[in-house]
């Protein structure tokens, strides 16, 4: 165990090349999913916060519901529409970084939706008078509401970030692990873990619980500053 | 000007008359105060007129038109602002105008200015004072150029160097064009400031009047009483 563990530090230490692409590539496909759920997330939370449509109940509901979307299970939709017979078979993205995004994406958006629904909800009670005062339209109001609670919604989006970086089901069967291609953290954690080169498993979980410490320590932080700076 | 009427407004939320067969014109310009005492449906009143709340019977009409126009500004007791600097939010309120950047920019500025917080202008807003807070939510209302502000006791919480200030901005206000319409517990105040007087009791207008003659010879025995109420204010306003 304290032979692995050493091995595991001497790894990551010596910034091993295999772990360096694996991180590397993570970071990436991380990096594409959360910016692509934050930019459909952040607006479909707060329009279904701000706006009264019929249905709008069931919406939250279903938003809430899909946070708790099994990874494999959308791994599998993913893969149906992207595998040869595949509406989008044609585009050969499956087994692809772009797989991987896109399953992430359908994981991840949900997630930050919800949580943005819920944080400007709260918002836009207490500024629905005074933007309606004010004749805002709409767009106005979703652009104040998530400009006003932007330290907030930096929650939503670091649960983003952590639910892509920590996934496996999804990307393991859009993806399919292959090594230097599609290979990222989790589904090397697997792999080498069923393998028995605890070594390298346990490298990358710590490089994976680093990163998710540091960036809860950084959003805790920004949260700090922006208490003492905005109130 | 900017006229406003109201004929038979009726507001009951749940089978509870808060105005009844209020009839109301605003046509002249100045300062309206509207006084009652607390539950006379004073916020209510102001609410309709600024169209954020409908009424459920009655008739409302803003510069001949039956949907509020976008002519009014309101100016609430606890005005809301938004985890920004104070030129963020001075500039709020002209998002909707579609004004370009450089002139939402002078607009707000010149605003921020003469409400004398020009010098705080890259400052939080939610750190101000509550006074400055005030200057700041009149500042927006008033960057948007209106031509009826309404200010829903926008000295409740204030000192009375504070509220000394913010009179004399409504006053500023009122000297720029715009028709102004507010509520008030403060008699003083209402003295102090307005042309006119709506006093409101129950749900319904008792009484308005010019506003030394509201306070010299109130005409109903309500109104004799509200201003009993404030014996120091009385015998001021008789010496």
């Amino acid at each position: 165990m304290l032979n692995t563990l050493l091995e595991a530090l001497s790894l990551v230490s010596h910034l091993d090349n295999q772990v360096v692409a694996i991180v590397w590539l993570s970071f990436k496909v991380a990096l594409a999913t959360v910016t692509l759920a934050t930019l459909i997330g952040l607006p479909l939370g707060a329009l279904v916060a701000v706006a009264s449509f019929p249905g709008r109940g069931a919406v939250t509901v279903f938003l809430n519901a899909m946070m708790g979307l099994p990874s494999v299970v959308v791994g599998v939709i993913v893969y149906l529409f992207l595998s040869r017979s595949g509406p989008f078979g044609d585009m050969g993205l499956l087994y692809s970084p772009t797989a991987m995004v896109m399953a992430q994406t359908v994981l991840v958006v949900p997630l930050i939706a919800a949580l943005t629904r819920q944080i400007v909800e709260d918002a836009w009670r207490v500024y629905a008078t005074e933007f309606r005062s004010m004749h805002f339209t709409l767009r106005h109001s979703v652009v104040a509401l998530l400009y006003d609670c932007r330290y907030s919604l930096v929650v939503a989006v670091l649960a983003g970030t952590g639910r892509s970086l920590s996934e496996v089901g999804a990307v393991m069967i859009v993806g399919g692990n292959i090594e230097g291609y599609t290979r990222v953290m989790t589904t090397a954690i697997a792999l080498e873990t069923a393998k028995g080169d605890l070594p390298l498993s346990l490298a990358l979980g710590m490089v994976l619980l680093t990163v998710v410490l540091l960036l809860n320590t950084g959003a805790y932080h920004l949260r700090l500053w922006a208490m003492r700076k905005y109130g | 000007m900017f006229p406003i009427s109201l004929s038979n407004i009726r507001f009951t939320p749940d089978g509870r008359t808060v105005l009844t067969g209020v009839d109301l014109d605003i046509d002249v310009d100045g300062i309206t105060v509207i006084i009652g005492p607390n539950g006379a449906g004073k916020t209510v009143l102001l609410r309709i007129m600024a169209g954020l709340q409908t009424p459920h019977d009655g008739a409302i009409s803003w510069n001949g038109d039956k949907t509020p126009a976008p002519g009014i500004a309101m100016v609430f007791q606890h005005p809301v602002l938004l985890r920004s600097s104070v030129f963020h939010n001075a500039g709020l309120g002209l998002k909707p105008f579609g004004l370009s950047r450089a002139e939402a920019k002078r607009r707000t500025m010149q605003t921020l200015e003469r409400v004398g917080l020009a010098h705080r202008a890259e400052d939080s807003a939610r750190l101000l004072s509550g006074g400055e807070r005030q200057r700041l939510a009149l500042a927006r209302a008033w960057a948007m150029r209106p031509k009826l502000l309404l200010l829903d006791e926008p000295t409740a919480a204030l000192d009375p160097s504070a509220t000394d200030v913010v009179e004399g901005l409504v006053r500023e206000i009122r000297t720029d064009g715009t028709r102004i319409v507010m509520t008030t517990h403060n008699l003083g105040q209402a003295m102090r400031i307005s042309d006119d007087i709506v006093f409101l009791a129950n749900g319904r207008v008792i009484e308005r009047a010019p506003t030394s003659r509201f306070f010299a010879r109130p005409q109903s025995t309500e109104a004799k009483l509200f201003i009993q109420g404030e014996l120091p204010w009385r015998i001021s306003f008789d010496n």
